[in-house]
């Protein structure tokens, strides 16, 4: 394929608005399908050469109650003819299925932006689920917006009468009509979600057909209807080069996974047991047995990261993810781990905490916890991705140190770009770096075997079961330097300890020097980490446009910190930590460099704005 | 690597590690050991495919005394530990060493899930009915009113029988020894090693500095014939110093009864280890001395069942017939792509 496809000529005669860029949201009730809607609505806005941002958001009751405000699901979608980072602040076009999906979104529609509402949903039983004392339709209160409110539920039944469905099945195709309409707004192309439907539904031709039916129908409701007068369009992005798929983020850190195994040449173990916002990993690498993977469902989150150290010592690639109160459970076993000094990855998809908390909300609040949340003096290197595609690079660079340093080392991600998506220029293999193992297979000390003699980097042998003559016990207690006997001596525990900690230590002449967007040295510096990356650096990119002195570093290293980063810091008049917790990167920096920093602390489960922190920015700049 | 053509001939001193054995003298577990080291040379598996991984107690520093591949864990995890070593390697043999704390309170869940999933593990319990390392405190073993530093007024929470979890979990290979009997353990362990499937070993295990004597009905000369019965495959359930008692059933009970008097061998319970059906296996493990009945030692149970370490490795395999070696950049590829030139 040479080119990006054409959307479909639409016949229409209704004026087209060019526009650079659109956010949408489809948002209903858990069953009425609006991730669905969300997804393919990004899939073919990415097809038709846009670059897209997205942020589906559900509850957390898998079946809450039908029209209650706890039952509304939503997915918004932001594409782009420019490089975009975020799902977008406020809504263009708001699709709302039911008055409880309207009154807990509409305050996030722009005055002025397109609102599709399903009629036939606001009953008197629906009013009254979401609060309503009046009808919104009705009562004038929703006059600042382009308001359509279409008799979806009946247009959508009569679309696939005759098909012999029953009405419950028919109404599962409403979100189609939806879609159609949307599609119709934005003059999309129907293909890829008619291919989906074939490829979906092949086996079920009714359902298939009424789809089908539901979609187009929706679309030319729009170009009919004489009150829907404008039609949007956005023109392709100007991308690098390359071909590209949409990828979700836990989606593209399977990949990573897959990927770091094959580079390294081992096989792949997960030892996992089921949470949100991370269970998707698991679900992704089961799907793939066929490039050696391995992937055991624990009992629980102690076995998920035992048998992982147990997959580790064994000599394979060994990777337990999990989210903060699984890490939580994990924290004794990491600390084994970096006693036994066995390379594995820990993943933490973060959500929203303490305890349970808000298990489909996303937060950045388990910082501490990777960095010091273990007994003893217990470092670990710790990264972070900072966005969908960019866990695929991540857990590969991870695993590269783990092994290079013999060391378990954690990821973080968290539960906004676990689910978000955007497209990702799909890398050649050539591209992609080789991770270089080696296993002993001689005596290291005359005929004697030293599990814990060391290289230049502190790295002790991985000495794997099954190899003649390297027999040796490893385990938690405190390790006799080189023999790796268990020792009580109090010269050699501090000097354990300085050692573990100096060899993460040195995972900093190991990784890169700590990049800047924009100017050496300025007036502020927003320093950001994680998944909040694509809201500041839109804030960043909107200042320097208006001639601020204003630079952005986003750090993937936590733990250790680069080399460069405090004269970084110390080359502006002003540092802001962004960061969806009370403060937790400022803390470090504060206390690693003496340095001051604000912070712009949000916990609320839901990602920055980018106009939140362009506000920050602006104030700061103005004090 | 070199490829032997012949396994050297190995001696109980070669499985020896250079480490000093730290339990007190007198514990039951240096018998345990000295048996273990006479049954690894028989089984021809070399010292450097043999592993073995335990958790936290006195129990539990066995790893340390083997010249084996070993690994001691955190407290209660070993079987989890083993899992995923086993998992990933099922060419080596894996040995779990855990005590009735370490086993049965804090790793009773893993110990549990181990079991059910039948790996080809050997899992042996050191079953002294306290906590050793923690100095004294009562155990998941200990009996009712047993006195301990944590239970001055007596136990009061009802004791667990290694034994009826492990047949609950369907342990597919179920066995018990003394640490004193030595030829017997030594059979026994070399059993376990030989059962495919996991293979759950409880040996009564003397403390003898915070629990002394907690098995002395069992082991003392002039009681034991009375108080344990040696099970054999095939064999009728017989007993006491002259073979002079059986165990009968009485409807869904055992009974102990006299033989002659009416009663000969054909009217006992005969023991079948291979019976699919556990429940006999778990009413012997509910045959208790302090119910006036003799405790059962030897192999319980020994079915055959898949092995999980098997079954994931087989899926992998079929897997990669069905669909051909995973190929990266197709994986990448699939979905809907489209080209930005
Ligand atoms: C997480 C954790 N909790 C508590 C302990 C303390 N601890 C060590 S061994 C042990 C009990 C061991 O008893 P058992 O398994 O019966 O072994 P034994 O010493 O009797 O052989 C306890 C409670 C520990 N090491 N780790
Ligand atoms: S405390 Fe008891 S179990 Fe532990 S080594 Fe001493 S005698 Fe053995
Ligand atoms: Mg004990």
């Amino acid at each position: 394929m040479a080119t990006i496809t054409a959307p479909n000529p639409s016949p229409t005669s209704k004026p087209i608005a060019k526009l650079e860029d659109a956010t949408v949201r489809f948002c209903g009730d858990s069953g009425d399908g609006m991730q669905l809607a969300g997804t393919q609505f990004t899939n073919t806005s990415a097809l038709a050469g846009n670059d897209v941002a997205t942020f589906p958001d559900f509850p957390a009751e898998i079946r809450a109650p039908r029209g209650t405000k706890a039952g509304v699901s939503g997915f918004q979608v932001h594409f782009s003819s420019n490089d975009i980072y975020t799902p977008g602040d406020t809504v263009d076009a708001l699709v709302a299925m039911n008055p409880a999906a309207l009154t807990t979104n509409l305050e996030d529609l722009r005055a002025g932006g397109v609102l599709l509402i399903n009629k036939d949903a606001f009953d008197k039983k629906g009013l009254e689920q979401a609060g309503y004392k009046t009808n919104p339709i009705e009562d004038g209160s929703l006059s600042k917006y382009k308001m359509h409110a279409v008799e979806m539920t009946k247009l959508n039944r009569l679309a696939v009468e005759g098909l012999g469905l029953s009405q419950k099945e028919s109404d599962l195709c409403r979100n189609f009509f939806a879609m159609g309409l949307v599609f119709w707004l934005y003059d999309r192309s129907l293909e890829p979600t008619l291919r989906f439907i074939t490829a979906k539904f092949g086996k079920k031709p009714e359902i298939a057909e009424a789809n089908t039916r539901a979609l187009k129908a929706g679309y030319h409701y729009g170009e009919t209807v004489e009150a829907i007068n404008t039609q949007y369009q956005v023109a392709p992005a100007k991308l690098t080069p390359g071909k590209y798929r949409n990828i979700m983020g836990n989606t593209a850190l399977a990949y990573g996974l897959l990927t770091a195994a094959r580079q390294s040449n081992k096989r792949l173990f997960l030892g996992a047991y089921p949470i949100t916002p991370a269970s998707d990993i698991l679900h992704e690498l089961s799907n793939h047995k066929n490039f050696d993977v391995l992937t055991f469902q624990a009992e629980d989150e102690i076995a998920a990261v035992t048998s992982t150290v147990g997959a580790s010592f064994a000599g394979e690639m060994a990777v337990t993810a999990s989210s903060g109160p699984g890490i939580a459970l994990k924290a004794e076993a990491m600390g084994l781990a970096v006693m036994t000094e066995l390379p594995m990855l820990v993943i933490n998809v973060q959500r929203g905490g303490p305890s349970t908390g808000l298990p489909t909300k996303t937060e950045q609040a388990d910082l501490f916890q990777a960095m010091y949340g273990r007994n003893g003096e217990c470092p670990m290197p710790v990264l972070a991705a900072s966005s969908p595609a960019d866990c695929f690079f991540a857990v590969q660079e991870a695993w590269r140190i783990a092994v290079r340093f013999m060391t378990p080392v954690i990821l973080l991600t968290d539960g906004y770009i676990a689910n978000g998506s955007e497209p990702w220029r799909i890398p050649e293999l050539s591209e992609l770096p080789k991770i270089e193992i080696t296993h002993p297979t001689e005596p290291n000390n005359g005929d004697a075997f030293l599990p814990y003699a060391r290289n230049e980097r502190l790295a002790r042998p991985w000495a794997v079961p099954g190899t003649p003559g390297l027999m040796h016990r490893i385990g938690g207690l405190e390790k006799q330097d080189g023999t790796g006997n268990v020792s009580y001596d109090p010269l050699n525990h501090e000097h354990m300890v300085r050692t573990r900690a100096k060899k993460v230590a040195l995972v900093a002449d190991d990784i890169p020097l700590q990049k800047l967007d924009g100017k050496e040295s300025g007036d502020l510096l927003v320093v950001s980490w994680g998944g909040t990356y694509g809201a500041c650096a839109t804030a960043v990119h909107k200042m320097q446009n208006a001639g601020k002195s204003v630079s952005h570093c986003h750090l993937r290293y936590l733990n250790p910190l680069p080399k460069n980063l405090g004269q970084i810091l110390k080359s502006f008049k002003k540092i802001l930590v962004p960061e969806l917790n009370m403060g937790q990167l400022r803390t470090i920096l504060r206390a690693e460099y003496l340095i001051d920093a604000a912070g712009h602390n949000k916990i609320q489960g839901k990602p920055f704005s980018v106009g939140e922190i362009v506000d920050k920015i602006e104030s700061l700049l103005k004090s | 690597m070199s490829i032997d053509t012949a396994l050297p001939v190995l001696k109980p001193t070669d499985f020896a590690s250079d480490q000093d054995v730290r339990w007190c003298p007198g514990c039951g577990d240096y018998s345990i050991l000295a048996q273990m080291k006479k049954v690894l040379p028989t089984l021809g598996v070399p010292r450097e495919k043999t592993v073995f991984i335990s958790g936290i107690g006195c129990s539990s520093r066995f790893p340390y005394y083997m010249n084996t591949y070993g690994m001691h864990s955190i407290h209660g995890r070993a079987p989890a530990v083993a899992t995923g070593l086993k998992t990933v390697r099922p060419d080596l043999q894996v040995w779990v060493i855990t005590g009735d704390g370490d086993g049965l309170s804090i790793g009773g869940n893993h110990l549990m899930h181990a079991i059910r999933r039948n790996l080809d593990l050997n899992i042996i319990l050191f079953n002294n009915r306290i906590y050793g390392l923690t100095k004294g405190q009562y155990s998941p073993t200990s009996p009712l009113g047993q006195k301990t530093k944590s239970t001055p007024m007596g136990v009061i929470d009802n004791p667990l029988h290694p034994l009826s979890i492990a047949i609950g979990c369907e342990a597919t290979f179920v066995a018990r020894s003394i640490d004193t009997n030595i030829n017997h353990l030594g059979d026994v362990l070399k059993r376990a090693a030989e059962h495919p499937g996991t293979s759950f070993i409880e040996v009564y295990q003397n403390c003898n500095v915070f629990n002394d004597g907690a098995w002395d009905y069992a082991k003392d000369r002039d009681t034991k014939a009375d108080t344990t019965l040696e099970l054999q495959h095939g064999k009728p359930l017989i007993f006491g110093k002259n073979r002079e008692k059986g165990i009968r059933l009485n409807g869904m009970n055992p009974e102990v009864v006299e033989l002659g008097k009416g009663i000969s061998e054909d009217d006992l319970l005969f023991h079948d280890e291979r019976s699919p059906e556990p429940s006999l296996a778990y009413l012997l493990s509910r045959m208790r001395y302090e119910d006036g009945f003799p405790e059962p030692i030897g192999v319980f149970r020994c079915v055959d069942a898949p092995q999980y370490d098997r079954l994931i490795n087989e899926q992998v395999e079929e897997a990669t017939k069905k669909r051909g070696r995973g190929d990266l950049e197709a994986l990448f590829n699939s979905g809907e792509t489209w080209t930005v030139n």
